[in-house]
C-alpha cells in the first residue's frame, strides 16, 4: 500500500470510495445511495469552482479567524531538554475548536443545496457546538445527537449549542457515547435525506463524509506551510508532526499539506486514547491492533469482538471517545507514511499540568494525549528538531472533568 | 425445482394473498423463546425473517434495536443464530427461513464460511442492509452459487436507471423498503403512493416477487393486499417487549398478533 504524490489523499480511494483498496467505501442502506451520491457530485464540482472557493476562504478569514497561531512554546522546550516545541493553536478558532472548519463547509453545501436542516453528532461536544454556530450563522435549523454520557461529562459544549439555537437530541442507546450519537444520526437522516443536510463530525461514515471533513480540515496543515516558511525560510530538516486522533480529523488536516515530504524529513504522529491505565477498554485501534471492521459505513480498524460487535470504549476524553478511525488513517498506517501509538487518560492528564504550569496554552484533554507522547519524545531529540503539536481544542469544556481530577487550582482562570 | 422463498410465494398466490412474512431477532429475549417465537408464527408467516442483532445498526428504528440489545445483551452469538434455524428446521424444514443484518456480522465470519454455515443450518436467502448494490455484486453471485437468495432492497429513493440495474441483478425476491424511514417508523407515506411504486418495480420486473416492508402494521397491512408479500417487523418486536413488561408469555402473544395479521390479508 503505497501514498500517491501529487494527488490529494482525499481523492485517492477507488471507484467505489476504498482507499488502498480496503478501507472507506459506502456500506449504507439503499436509501442513502441517492443522497450520497448527490453529495459527491455537487462537492466534486464545488471543490474546484472558483466562487465557492472565495465564499470559503472569506468565511474561513473573516468568520473563522484564520490564521491561527503558531507559538514557540519556549518554557516547555527548556523544561524538557530536547527538540524544539512548537504548536498550532487550533483552538483560537471561532467555537475553540478545528472542528469548525468542517461544519462551515457542510453548511455552505446545505444552503447551496437548497437544504433547510442540518444534523451531526457531536461526542465531546465541539462538533456539535460549531454545528450549531455555522447553521444559526447561514440560517439553518439544526438538530445534534449526543450520547447521553457525553451530554453529562461536556455541559459547557451542550449549554452553547442551546444557546445557538440547535436541539441537542440525547442517545440513550448502546454506550450512550459518539458511537451511539453517530449512528442515530445516520438513522434519522434515512428517514429524513429528502429534506435534511447530515454533516459527520470527523474523516468517519461513507467516503464522501471522510473527503469533505479531509479536505475541510486542511486548512491547518496549509496555514502551517505558510508559517514555517515565514518562520524557517523553509520546510524544516527535521519536523515531526503530533496530533491526538480520535476520528482522524484535526490530524488528517494537519498533516494533509505535508504528505508528500519523506517521512524522514516530515514525520507524522496519531496518539489514540489508551483509556485508563488499569483499564482494558481504551479507544486506540491502531495502535492495539484491531481487526478490520465496518463501522458507520466505512470498512476501518476497528474495536470489536470475534462476531463483529463493535466494542464500549473509555477514555477521559470525549473527542477520541470512538472505537474506529478513519479509513484516512488505516490506510496512512499500512502505507507507512504516519506512526500511531496511545497515551493513557493519567497520561494525558499529567500532559496537560506540564504544559498549563510552563505555558500559557490550555490544551483539551484531546490535544493533552498529543502533548503526552510529544513531551517524552522530545527529550531524545536534537534541538535542531521541530516538534509540533497541534492544539486542537480548549480545555474550557473540560472544566468539570479537570475539577474533579486535579483539583479546582487547575480550571480557576478558565 | 423451485426454490423454498418462490414456493411460499406460489402458495400463497394460489390462496389469492400475499405471502406475510414476520422479522423477530434472534435469541429475543433468549435462545430457547426465539426459537419458540419462530415455531409458532411459522403456522401463520410463510417466510421468516431472523434478524441476527447488531450494536450498532444504521437503519433500525427503537423497537428493533430494543429487540437486538436485549438479545445480545442475553449473550446471543453468531453460532447460536445458526444452531436456531437448524432446530427450526428439524420441525419446519419447508419453511424459508431469511437472515436480515448488517454486512460486518458476515465479515467477520468470512463470506464463504458464513455461506456453508447457512446453507448447512438451512438459511434460504439473506437480506444485509448495509451493503448496497453495486457493492453486493460479487457478494450477492457468492449466494446464488449457493443456492442462498440475496435479496436487493429497493427504496423511495431509488432512481429509475438503479431500479433496472438492481433488479437485473436480483434474485427470485426483492424488498422494496416503502418509505424514509428506519424500520418501524409511522407509514408517513399513503399506501396509494407506495402502491404506486411498487407498481413501478413489478411493470420493470414482473417476475421477480416483491415485498413491501418498513411501517406495516395490524392498521395498515390490509391496504397491500394485492401484492407478492408483505413484512412485518417491528410491531412483533414490540409486542415482545410489551409482553415482557407486563410478565406474560412472548409466544402466545406473538403468535396470536401474526395469526391476526394473517387474517387480515386472507
Amino acid at each position: 500500500m503505497k501514498v500517491k504524490k501529487g494527488i490529494p489523499v482525499i481523492d485517492q480511494g477507488d471507484r467505489l470510495g476504498f482507499w488502498g483498496g480496503k478501507f472507506g467505501g459506502n456500506f449504507v442502506p439503499e436509501t442513502l445511495k441517492k443522497p450520497i451520491e448527490d453529495l459527491e457530485i455537487q462537492f466534486n464540482k464545488l471543490k474546484n469552482d472558483k466562487n465557492f472557493l472565495k465564499e470559503r476562504d472569506n468565511y474561513f478569514k473573516n468568520w473563522i479567524g484564520t490564521p491561527t497561531r503558531f507559538i514557540k512554546l519556549n518554557n516547555l522546550t527548556k523544561h524538557v531538554g530536547g527538540a524544539q516545541i512548537w504548536s498550532k493553536v487550533v483552538s483560537d478558532a471561532n467555537g475553540g475548536a478545528h472542528k469548525i472548519y468542517n461544519a462551515t463547509v457542510h453548511c455552505l453545501l446545505a444552503k447551496r443545496s437548497g437544504k433547510k436542516v442540518i444534523i451531526g453528532d457531536t461526542g465531546a461536544g465541539y462538533a456539535g457546538k460549531m454545528l450549531s454556530m455555522a447553521a444559526k450563522k447561514f440560517g439553518l435549523k439544526c438538530k445534534i445527537f449526543m450520547g447521553a454520557k457525553d451530554i453529562k461529562r461536556q455541559q459547557p459544549n451542550v449549554k452553547a449549542m442551546k444557546k445557538n439555537g440547535a436541539d441537542v437530541i440525547p442517545v440513550y442507546s448502546g454506550s450512550q457515547t459518539l458511537v451511539d450519537a453517530v449512528s442515530e444520526c445516520m438513522r434519522y437522516w434515512v428517514a429524513n435525506c429528502d429534506t435534511t443536510a447530515m454533516c459527520v463530525g470527523s474523516t468517519v461514515g461513507p467516503a464522501i463524509f471522510v473527503r469533505i471533513c479531509g479536505w475541510s480540515t486542511s486548512q491547518i496543515s496549509k496555514e502551517l506551510k505558510d508559517q514555517l516558511i515565514n518562520e524557517f525560510g523553509e520546510v524544516p530538516k527535521k519536523l515531526k508532526l503530533y496530533n491526538c486522533v480520535g476520528g482522524g480529523s484535526s490530524s488528517f488536516g494537519f498533516w494533509n499539506e505535508f504528505m508528500d515530504y519523506d517521512k524522514k524529513q516530515v514525520e507524522f504522529i496519531g496518539v489514540e486514547a489508551g483509556g485508563p491505565a488499569k483499564s482494558k477498554k481504551h479507544a486506540a485501534p491502531l495502535t492495539y491492533g484491531s481487526k478490520i471492521g465496518i463501522l458507520h459505513g466505512a470498512a476501518q480498524y476497528v474495536n470489536q469482538n470475534s462476531d463483529g460487535q463493535i466494542e464500549e470504549t473509555e477514555s477521559i476524553s470525549a473527542g477520541l471517545d470512538y472505537p474506529g478511525i478513519s479509513p484516512l488513517h488505516c490506510f496512512l498506517k499500512d502505507a507507512k507514511r504516519a506512526r500511531y501509538t496511545a497515551a493513557s487518560d493519567e497520561e494525558a492528564l499529567k500532559a496537560y499540568q506540564i504544559v498549563t504550569k510552563y505555558e500559557n496554552l490550555r490544551p483539551s484533554l484531546e490535544p493533552s494525549h498529543a502533548f503526552s507522547v510529544a513531551i517524552k519524545e522530545a527529550k531524545k531529540l536534537s534541538k535542531n528538531t521541530i516538534v509540533i503539536i497541534n492544539s486542537c481544542g480548549d480545555a474550557y469544556k473540560d472544566r468539570g472533568i479537570l475539577e474533579k481530577k486535579l483539583g479546582k487550582k487547575y480550571v480557576k482562570s478558565n | 425445482m423451485l426454490n423454498p422463498i418462490s414456493l411460499a410465494f406460489k402458495r400463497a398466490k394460489k390462496e389469492k394473498r400475499p405471502a406475510l412474512l414476520t422479522y423477530t431477532v434472534a435469541g429475543d429475549s433468549s435462545k430457547k423463546q426465539s426459537l419458540k417465537i419462530l415455531e409458532a408464527i411459522s403456522n401463520y408467516a410463510d417466510i421468516l425473517e431472523v434478524g441476527v442483532p447488531h450494536n450498532t445498526p444504521v437503519a433500525d428504528g427503537g423497537q428493533i434495536q430494543t429487540s437486538a440489545y436485549r438479545a445480545i445483551k442475553n449473550g446471543i452469538k453468531i453460532n447460536d443464530i445458526f444452531k436456531i434455524v437448524s432446530d427450526f428446521k428439524k420441525s419446519k424444514n419447508s419453511k424459508p427461513v431469511i437472515f436480515m443484518g448488517y454486512y460486518n456480522m458476515i465479515f467477520q465470519y468470512g463470506e464463504n464460511n458464513f455461506l456453508k454455515k447457512c446453507k448447512k443450518s438451512g438459511v434460504n436467502g439473506l437480506i444485509v442492509v448495509d451493503l448496497p448494490w453495486p457493492e453486493n455484486k460479487i457478494f450477492s453471485k457468492k449466494c446464488k452459487k449457493n443456492s442462498i437468495n440475496f435479496i436487493q432492497l429497493l427504496s423511495p429513493t431509488t432512481s429509475n436507471k438503479r431500479l433496472k440495474s438492481i433488479t437485473k441483478d436480483s434474485h427470485d425476491m426483492i424488498y422494496y423498503i416503502s418509505m424514509l424511514s428506519t424500520t418501524g417508523g409511522k407509514l408517513k407515506v399513503s399506501p396509494k403512493k407506495i402502491l404506486a411504486n411498487y407498481n413501478k418495480i413489478k411493470k420493470i420486473s414482473p417476475k421477480k416477487n416483491c415485498v413491501i416492508g418498513f411501517g406495516i402494521t395490524e392498521k395498515t397491512i390490509s391496504n397491500f393486499k394485492n401484492t407478492d408479500g408483505i413484512v412485518v417487523g417491528s410491531q412483533i418486536c414490540k409486542e415482545i417487549t410489551r409482553s415482557l413488561n407486563n410478565r406474560q408469555n412472548p409466544v402466545i402473544n406473538v403468535s396470536k398478533m401474526v395469526s391476526k395479521l394473517r387474517k387480515k390479508i386472507s
